[in-house]
């Protein structure tokens, strides 16, 4: 178990890194999707396997493909893009953010947590207890999120859609 | 010319046809001696399975590790047994996880060995052809000489390919075909990995292949390449959702996503879930057939247009295992069909007498004919007509059917009325609404039949072709 989560952990924070090393938009693309799936590892370790299947279904193999179609559709994506004067709010945000989380790990009581925690608990089906809670108790937060995503569903038709007949036809008469 | 004429034109291949020996011919040709052993042989087995068959009346096989009916029994008697030496738990159950990992893998690479020559067999019966049958008895050892073939060739990495990334993509792709076997349940006791959130592990697993696929076309650093790798990551992207809400539609209805639930729950009510939600069962065949490249979906590797697609810069070995990966995922994909729509390893009370493994194979089998079927008989659906089809066609009825079979799980879990009547209303009613949903759609969409009465028209007499034929077709006779 122990072993298990250093060398996750270890995958995940590595591959993190080499995301920023990474030069090439696309290599750090590739550490991202390994920095996702030792992520997914690590809840599978935490016996939330609802979570780690939705960490990889969504982020490894959802949003990793919308990333690689938004540098495929940037004509600067293969230029070294490192030296823009975005570094100063992007250093302050992960600066934080990493202040948060350590705030955060510093000061929980892991004692308490982790080793007592764990051992009285039995871990359920996490599926069974998502499931009640998002029809149940945050009913109104899960329509909002279903109705955000026809909203965004709607709003790709629209973007797409082609133009009406009358306008192209007033095109074609201007030509 | 002493022959009489024949009616047809005598082409060699009507006459290797009609000179091919009979199953009557063939019985009636084998020398004696060789009738009288396999007689003997016979009766042999047959008592044999008239021994068996008293064991297994009698109970006295029900759970012993020598019980094949299931080989988790097994791997449960194994466990026990090192339990009782006192052997630490989790080295157990590396020792047993071990060993169901590397059935799994044999199973696969097995398949992977005899399947090039399985489906080049077939497919040249369906054209009649004779296909490979030069290597070895039957051809069977050209797979692996195709596999020499290609070990020994040269790695050619293209001019300005992306190094780091170009090696990526054949180690990733085998990743779907090989984890997805994990949650399959092949009897009662053999799922290797039976999670329950099995049917999204499922899509999960699948979904990370897009990524091989598009990092493929991309570092070859050809224009070839990533046109195909484009067309098959939008194709690919487009059916993960309707394989999602035909599977969304099993999942209410056995209210399970375990794997094993799901056939438990088919083998106890005696229903194949295809008979419940026809139109689920055939858009995950549609949508698997896309997502694992087969024809008549394969627009990502056409070979007359876009050569091999986006494995097109691949060379030796590299390239043999994309093309392998695909005899994996077909199966797969035949092993997913028959757990969530054809009852798995059940067979309706007969895998008590046969190994459910066997049977699931058996089904995985038939799907795996139907793939080479298709790939066989059907020409390739355009780009723009397999993204139309998904999107216009497959997603708004697979919604309606999702709705549809929401209230039916919901009458079903409250009703107090016999399954057989519930479901057999639910089947009736699931039938009869996609049939008029898919007419209307297809109306609304201008693809009914009625919209193209393209009837082929009989000519009479000997005019083929040339002016009186199209004369007489436009007159419309």
């Amino acid at each position: 178990m122990v072993l298990g989560f250093f060398a996750l952990s270890g995958i995940t924070v590595l591959s993190a890194l080499l995301v920023l090393v990474a030069r090439n938009l696309l290599h750090s693309l590739a550490f991202l999707v390994l920095s996702f799936l030792g992520m997914a590892g690590l809840f599978i370790t935490l016996s939330a396997d609802f979570i780690a299947v939705a960490q990889i279904l969504i982020y490894a193999g959802s949003i990793s493909v919308l990333m690689v179609f938004a540098v495929m559709l940037t004509p600067l994506a293969s230029r070294d893009n490192g030296n823009s004067l975005y570094v100063i709010p992007a250093a302050l945000g992960g600066l934080g953010l990493a202040s948060l989380i350590g705030f955060v790990a510093i000061d929980t009581d892991w004692d308490e947590r982790s080793t007592r925690g764990l051992a009285e608990t039995d871990f359920p089906a996490t599926s069974n207890v998502i499931g009640d809670l998002l029809l149940g108790r945050y009913i109104l937060a899960f329509e909002i999120a279903s109705v955000l995503l026809l909203f965004a569903l709607l709003g790709a038709i629209v973007l797409v859609q082609e133009r009406q007949r009358t306008s192209r036809s007033q095109d074609e008469g201007d030509a | 010319m002493s022959e009489q004429p024949l009616k047809r034109p005598a082409t060699p291949m009507f006459r290797q046809i009609q000179d091919r020996p009979g199953l009557k011919e063939f019985a009636l040709g084998v020398p004696g001696p060789a009738k009288v052993i396999g007689a003997v042989l016979g009766l042999v087995a047959l008592a044999a399975m008239a021994g068996i068959g008293y064991l297994v009346v009698d109970g006295r096989l029900d759970g012993k590790w020598y019980d094949i009916r299931d080989l988790g029994n097994m791997i449960e008697g194994l466990r026990t047994w090192l339990n009782d030496q006192g052997v630490d738990h989790r080295i157990t159950w590396i020792i047993t996880g071990t060993i169901g990992g590397t059935a799994i893998l044999s199973v696969l690479g097995g398949w992977l060995l005899i399947g090039s020559w399985v489906e080049r067999r077939l497919i040249a019966k369906f054209q009649v052809r004779v296909g490979p049958n030069r290597v070895g008895p039957f051809g069977l050892l050209q797979p692996l000489a195709d596999a020499l073939k290609l070990m020994q060739k040269e790695v050619i990495i293209p001019r300005g390919a992306d190094r780091f990334l170009y090696f990526i993509p054949p180690v990733l792709i085998f990743i779907p075909a090989l984890l997805g076997w994990g949650p399959v349940p092949w009897s009662e006791k053999m799922a290797y990995l039976d999670i329950n959130v099995g049917v999204l592990y499922v899509i999960a697993i699948s979904s990370i292949g897009v990524l091989g696929v598009f990092l493929a076309g991309w570092s070859s650093n050809n224009h070839y390449s990533l046109l195909g790798a484009m067309r098959t990551v939008a194709m690919m992207v487009s059916y993960e959702i309707p394989i999602s809400i035909s599977l969304l539609s099993v999942v209410l209805l056995t209210s399970s996503m375990q794997l094993s639930e799901i056939v438990a729950w088919q083998s106890h009510y005696h229903v194949w879930m295809i008979m419940l939600v026809p139109f689920a069962a055939f858009a995950f065949l549609f949508a698997t057939t896309a997502e694992i490249n087969r024809t008549p979906n394969d627009i990502g590797e056409a070979e007359s247009e876009i050569v091999a697609g986006f494995y097109t810069e691949y060379s030796g070995m590299k390239g043999g295992l994309f093309m392998a990966v695909d005899l994996g995922h077909a199966i797969l994909a035949g092993a997913m069909m028959s757990t969530f729509f054809l009852g798995g390893y059940t067979l309706f009370g007969l895998e008590e007498w046969i190994p459910g493994y066997l049977i699931l194979a058996a089904k995985i089998g038939a799907i795996y004919f139907l793939f080479v079927w298709l790939r066989g008989t059907l020409p390739r659906f355009r780009l723009d007509q397999l993204m139309g089809f998904a999107w216009k066609f497959l997603i708004p009825i697979g919604i309606l059917q999702v709705f549809v079979v929401a209230v039916q799980a919901s009458v079903f879990a409250r009703s107090e009325a016999p399954a057989l009547i519930t479901l057999g209303a639910f089947a009736v009613v699931n039938l009869a609404i996609t049939v008029v949903t898919v007419r209307f759609w297809a109306d609304k969409l201008g693809y009914a039949p009625s919209q193209h009465a393209t009837k082929p028209v009989l000519i009479k007499g000997n005019t083929v072709g040339g002016l009186k034929a199209a004369r007489k077709i436009r007159s419309g006779q």
